[in-house]
């Protein structure tokens, strides 16, 4: 097996999911191929190899600053080409997702999306995949030679295993058709922890009263380093925008820690959740369903919990 | 304008997921289906655009006979007519492999952005590529001028504008439309309505579902009094070790 790993940056920093799907091509064995596409820094490239990628292409060109998918799947495909590579890995996202699919269907590889952990090779190459919204999994066999493997956070663990690379400039190809759409412009939180990738999740929910309460919370995140979250109705109401809100419809995360503030733990919110490794619950309600997913829980008010809580947080540092 | 709709037959948000036959089969015992709820979002604007600019809407399912209320469903939305295929959608390939067999012709293809059951979020991008259309997901807003969409994507931490040329594909989340109830001369006209039923067309699928599972039930929860939060940050600390 060969595999290239594609690799996402964001600010020129490469992203911690995208370091977690080279751990996850090193650990199936052959050889690891990295390739990041636009500007991205030197020194994060090197490092990649940390994480076990002996090779790292950057296609520098600056018409990929802007991630269009169809355009990126056309880079990879020449690398994959270039390194004789028959498996491409990488971590599921905005632009990852659509580009292992048109990767895919180029090179009649078998692609499975959403995997969870590394495959098992005794019979047959299975991946294990989260489907029903995190809900349960379903083994799948991917039947061909040629694989494309979009995995979820936490499939892989991050451990350094080798040295920094020296990077290799990969020149594709770019051809004017695959820049199928104009990126006007992008608005982003900047130098924020982003919602899918954090570590740490506080979330609120109807139960924060108003949007002028959710100091309480960023005050908490900040403490804990997390990112803010909230449930459908906060964003629906405009208290919060719109890529903070988790669950079924909104983003699912999988943090080493979730923190529901005022949320009662409808079965749609849960869906976004149940892949956190902890949870824990502040409700004024001892009888919130969200206390049965939890593994740890507070029965008080939010306006009384949260500020002795941010206080604790930070003693104890 | 010709828009094609795919929508799917899913269970409730609310349904609890069991698998029988040793978990090799979907428990769809005391199971209540629905339209996906992001194909929901896709139908609806649709309709809307049908509303505003006289589009016409087909639907289109990958699916058993089981899933003809959902599709009559769409019909009493207000699609005009529907396509099913009639076979078991086993994987993303197989079933965009036949929603791309009939979608050619078609100006624009609403998907939602994933299915709540296989959760694959690529079947729009693998029909897109299928047919050598553009596609875009998650599409939040979009508007058509002339042949140019406009769009409004997710990406994480923020949103893409964007434009490209019809014709396209475009998975779909909020709050692109809101979702539409048939009213009940909907659901009268939906019976009459168009639906053809067509055979798959032969195609070897490359992945292979061999077993289901469910996750690992958690663990008892400890409660901590609201006046001792230094328990819970030493819990998280000293046997979570999250912190
Ligand atoms: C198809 C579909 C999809 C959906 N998708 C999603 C989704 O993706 N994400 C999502 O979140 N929801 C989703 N929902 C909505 C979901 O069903 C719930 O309505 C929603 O999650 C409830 O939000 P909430 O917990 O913030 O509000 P509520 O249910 O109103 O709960 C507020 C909670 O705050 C507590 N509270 C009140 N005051 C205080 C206080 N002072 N201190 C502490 N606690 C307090 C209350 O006890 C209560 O438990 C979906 C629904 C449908 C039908
Ligand atoms: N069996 C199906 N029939 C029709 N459309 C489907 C089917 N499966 C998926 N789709 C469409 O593809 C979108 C993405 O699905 P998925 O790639 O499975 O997450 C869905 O929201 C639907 O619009």
């Amino acid at each position: 097996m060969s595999s290239i790993v594609f690799v996402e940056s964001a600010e020129g920093k490469v992203k911690k999911t995208s370091l977690e799907a080279v751990a996850y091509a090193h650990a199936m064995g052959g050889s690891v191929t990295a390739i990041a596409l636009g500007s991205v820094d030197s020194s994060e490239l090197e490092s990649i190899g940390k994480y076990g990628a002996t090779k790292v292409l950057h296609a520098s060109d600056s018409k990929l600053n802007q991630g269009i998918a169809k355009a990126y799947a056309s880079v990879l495909i020449q690398a994959m080409s270039q390194e004789n590579a028959d498996t491409l890995v990488l971590a599921g996202s905005s632009l990852g997702t659509p580009v292992a699919a048109l990767v895919s269907v180029q090179l009649k590889a078998s692609l499975a999306t959403n995997v969870v952990e590394l495959p098992s090779t005794s019979a047959g190459f299975v991946v294990k995949r989260s489907i029903y919204t995190g809900k349960a999994f379903s083994y799948v066999e991917l039947t061909t030679a040629k694989k494309v493997i979009a995995i979820k956070k936490n499939a892989a663990e991050l451990k350094e295993v080798g040295a920094s690379v020296s990077v290799t400039p990969f020149q594709p190809t770019l051809n004017d058709a695959d820049f199928n759409a104009k990126i006007i412009s992008t608005e982003k939180a900047t130098g924020e922890i982003l919602l899918p990738e954090a570590e740490i999740v506080v979330s609120g929910g109807r139960g924060m009263k108003g949007p002028e309460n959710w100091g309480l919370i960023e005050d908490l995140a900040k403490a804990l380093h997390a990112a803010t979250g909230c449930s459908k109705p906060v964003s629906d109401l405009g208290w919060r925008p719109h890529h903070e809100h988790v669950g079924q419809t909104g983003i699912k995360v999988a943090p080493q820690l979730y923190i529901a503030v005022g949320i009662s733990g409808a079965i749609q919110h849960l869906a976004g959740v149940n892949s956190s490794k902890y949870i824990v619950v502040i409700n004024k309600d001892p009888d919130a369903p969200f206390f049965k997913a939890a593994d740890y829980g507070i029965v008080g008010d939010a306006f009384e919990v949260l500020p002795k809580l941010t206080a604790a947080i930070n003693a104890a540092k | 304008m010709k828009i094609l709709v795919c929508i799917t037959h899913v269970p409730d948000t609310t349904s609890k997921i069991n698998f029988t036959d040793n978990n090799t089969k979907f428990d769809s015992t005391g199971v209540q289906f629905i339209i996906g709820p992001y194909d929901d979002y896709a139908l609806a604007r649709a309709i809307e655009l049908k509303e505003t600019s006289g589009a016409t809407v087909t639907v289109i399912n990958v699916g058993l006979a089981e899933t003809e209320p959902t599709i009559r469903k769409a019909l009493a939305i207000g699609a005009d007519d529907a396509i099913r295929v009639n076979s078991e959608p086993t994987d993303s390939f197989f079933v965009a492999s036949q929603i791309a067999e009939h979608a050619k012709g078609f100006d624009l293809i609403l998907m939602g952005r994933e299915s709540i059951d296989y959760n694959s979020g690529v079947v729009h991008s693998l029909v897109g590529e299928m047919l050598g259309l553009p596609s875009f997901s998650p599409v939040m807003k979009l508007e058509i001028e002339g042949t140019t969409v406009k769009m409004s994507r997710e990406i994480e931490g923020g949103k893409e504008l964007l434009e490209a040329s019809l014709p396209l594909v475009a998975g779909c989340q909020e709050p692109i439309a809101e979702w539409k109830i048939p009213n009940m001369r909907g659901i009268m006209s939906a019976r009459t309505k168009p639906l053809k039923v067509v055979e798959p067309i032969g195609i070897e699928s490359n992945v292979k579902a061999q077993k289901f599972q469910l996750p690992a039930a958690k663990g008892a929860i400890k409660m901590i009094s609201a006046d001792n939060v230094g328990e819970l940050v030493s819990l998280l600390k000293n046997e979570a070790k999250v912190l």
